[in-house]
């Protein structure tokens, strides 16, 4: 434990601006992958175990889009794309068989594709850590903000997920396809009873899902090295998050994934070997104050 | 209702009974005890029958897996308690074990003890904040806290020895004339201790507790209406499975002289929900025979491939998707339907 470090770095602007932009973009990656299982939760009823898998597929598409075409915007498109139509295939073939009820279902067809996923992803890109390295036109000298350093790269990252955020959050409450979406969250029966074709609702929210955390996948690939299994730790985080913001709450999701993210960067130089353990200590106290998180309802 | 359950409790409860109760409870007790024995005289056979060492491994791994997958199967399929972190609790009874063994001097029925002691503390504290939620809020925060006790093994270095794995091996001084070094004396060790174990499993699955569980599943609103503390039955057979659990892994660490953090990953709980789902939870053995047939198709596939995963994965999706149920399940249907059908024929 290391408590002079967090104090001297909460007293000095620099380190404070530092610390900062590194927790927020933990946690705006963060927000992407959960506000998908967050999403795909509210109108499903399904916890997409796979979600982690996703977030790595997109990683990896993005990192080959990008050597092969050297495009930057092409790679985020395809990291995306490819894990919409991978998220909806997913759904319609395989998820769909198992709603209604059973957890054990699918618990277990999550845990068999995060083992295929993984090992799929062996076979193409091999067992290694792979680095997708920063795109060009951000290799230019970071921005001086109040004497922290802050990569151009990170802003871009950050101005994306809130981007992200304030489509999806006025998206569901205004657009026609968001009024829908809830309704259908909440009674999928009546929506189908006025002809509205609910497998295919059910297939894009999971494709939008899967492309949520395909783009933070992508996002994160400049800055993070990439392995198979590397989706399952973010997937626990984002879990912590979707439990801290609460089910089925973007601003929830928003929330959490921010207080994760900071909590990540701030507690490992406070507590370095103790950062993971702060957030579940994090999780367990909301868990005891409030069951159902800082903004969810109560689930039925 | 789902597929997946040990037999309802209504049925049981119900059926006409020429016996005092107790009396046939008894019984049943004696029963249980008498295939106990009759297992255990049939494992301890073996090495003097076979002379191969690899079926005696198998059997040795069988009986830590067995253990756990059973322990779980006491959450999931009596229960309703959907725990995807069980496998804290084989890591925590291997590492606990295992680090005890290394670090104090104690002797082995004390170092066991003391590691079921540990094992049920945290499984108290986790399971106090656990229990309460609903079931798929509960399987990920026990997942969380599976993820958590695996990140302290991997970063407490000068404890676990981190993602290296706890060596050095574990002094067996013997005890009671048990030589744990000895490679039959594991054998036998670890045979009784899955016998003993699975033989108590049963007792609390079918002591009033266990039908208290049985009815918590089905309907808790209901129990808790006639006086049941749902919280405090569910925490008790989360303890409790725990235990059985640790007690798999101290098998495990004994088997492989050591702990690695791969006892803690969360794909051990993976295996062990697979492992229920395999053989079926509608009887009590059925994660075993789920054990039984994991291992053998382990070997297979690693033995063919180093693509284990999509080996195992599609064969989960052909049960998950393709069956809907385990081996056993199937098994009793079957004979079910065909008494069905003699007792229509004859009547």
């Amino acid at each position: 434990m290391d408590l002079d470090a967090l104090t001297g770095c909460l007293a000095s602007s620099a380190c404070l601006v530092t610390q900062g932009t590194s927790g927020f973009i933990i946690g705006m990656l963060l927000f992407l992958v959960a506000v998908g299982l967050t999403l795909i939760f509210g109108v499903l009823k399904v916890v997409n175990f796979t979600h982690g898998a996703f977030y790595m597929f997109g990683a990896y598409f993005a990192m080959t889009t990008y050597q092969l075409s050297g495009s930057f915007a092409l790679a985020m498109l395809c990291g995306a794309a490819g894990t919409a139509i991978l998220g909806l295939v997913f759904e319609r073939v395989f998820m769909s068989r198992v709603y209604g009820g059973d957890v054990l279902m699918q618990l277990l067809v999550c845990y068999a594709f995060v083992l295929i996923f993984d090992d799929v992803v062996r076979l193409v890109w091999g067992p290694e850590f792979r680095a997708m390295g920063m795109p060009t036109a951000f290799q230019v000298p970071p921005l001086f903000i109040a004497g922290g350093v802050v990569p151009p790269y990170y802003l871009l990252l950050i101005g994306v997920a809130l981007a992200v955020a304030a489509i999806l959050g006025l998206g569901l409450a205004n657009s026609r396809i968001g009024k829908v979406i809830r309704a259908a969250a909440h009674n999928p029966a009546m929506v189908s009873a006025l002809g509205i074709n609910t497998g295919l609702i059910y297939g894009s929210v999971f494709a939008l899902g899967g492309m949520l955390a395909g783009l933070a996948g992508a996002l994160a690939a400049p800055v993070r090295s990439l392995t198979p299994g590397m989706g399952f730790s973010v997937l626990i985080e984002s879990f912590i998050v979707t439990v801290i913001g609460g089910m089925g709450s973007i601003l929830g999701a928003l929330i959490g994934a921010l207080l994760i993210g900071l909590i990540r960067s701030f507690g490992s130089l406070g507590f370095p070997l103790f950062t993971d353990g702060m957030m579940y200590l994090f999780m367990v106290i909301v868990l005891v104050a409030r069951p159902t998180g800082l903004f969810g309802k109560e689930v039925a | 209702m789902t597929q997946l359950q040990a037999e309802p409790a209504v049925e049981r409860v119900m059926e006409k009974s020429p016996l005092p109760r107790q009396l046939k409870l008894q019984r049943s007790r004696n029963f249980d005890v008498l295939i106990a024995l009759t297992a255990f005289a049939v494992l301890a056979a073996l090495p003097f029958l076979f002379s191969s060492k690899a079926l005696l491994d198998f059997v040795i791994r069988c009986s830590a897996f067995g253990l756990f997958a059973t322990s779980l199967n006491l959450l999931v399929g009596y229960t309703g308690m959907i725990s995807f972190g069980h496998g804290m609790f084989f890591g925590l009874g291997a590492y606990g074990f295992a680090l005890i063994m290394q670090r104090s001097g104690l002797p082995i029925p004390a170092a066991f003890v003391c590691t079921l002691v540990i094992t049920a503390v945290v499984a108290g504290v986790i399971g106090a904040i656990c229990v309460r939620l609903k079931e798929i809020y509960f399987a990920f925060v026990t997942l969380a806290f599976q993820m958590l006790i695996h990140s302290v093994v991997l970063s407490w270095v000068s404890l676990t020895g981190g993602d290296q794995g706890l060596r050095g091996g574990i002094p067996r001084p013997v005890f009671l004339g048990i030589d744990l070094s000895n490679y039959i004396h594991l054998y036998i060790a670890s045979c009784a201790l899955l016998v003993l174990g699975l033989l108590l499993m049963r007792q609390i699955a079918q002591s009033p507790f266990g039908y208290t569980l049985r009815m918590i599943r089905d309907n808790a609103v209901r129990a808790s209406f006639i006086g049941i503390d749902v919280w405090r039955a569910k925490l008790t057979i989360f303890v409790l499975a725990a235990l059985f659990a640790a007690t798999g892994g101290v098998i495990m660490s004994l088997f492989v002289s050591g702990a690695y953090p791969e006892f803690a990953f969360w794909t051990i709980s993976g295996e062990g929900i697979f492992i229920n789902m395999l053989g079926g939870v509608s009887t009590f053995l059925g994660p075993m025979v789920g054990t039984v047939l994991l291992l053998i198709l382990n070997d297979t596939v690693t033995r063919l491939t180093e693509y284990y995963g999509i080996v195992l994965g599609v064969v989960i999706l052909f049960f998950a998707i393709g069956l809907r149920k385990g081996l056993m399940d199937f098994a009793v249907e079957w004979y079910q339907a065909r008494r069905a059908r003699r007792k229509s024929a004859s009547g």
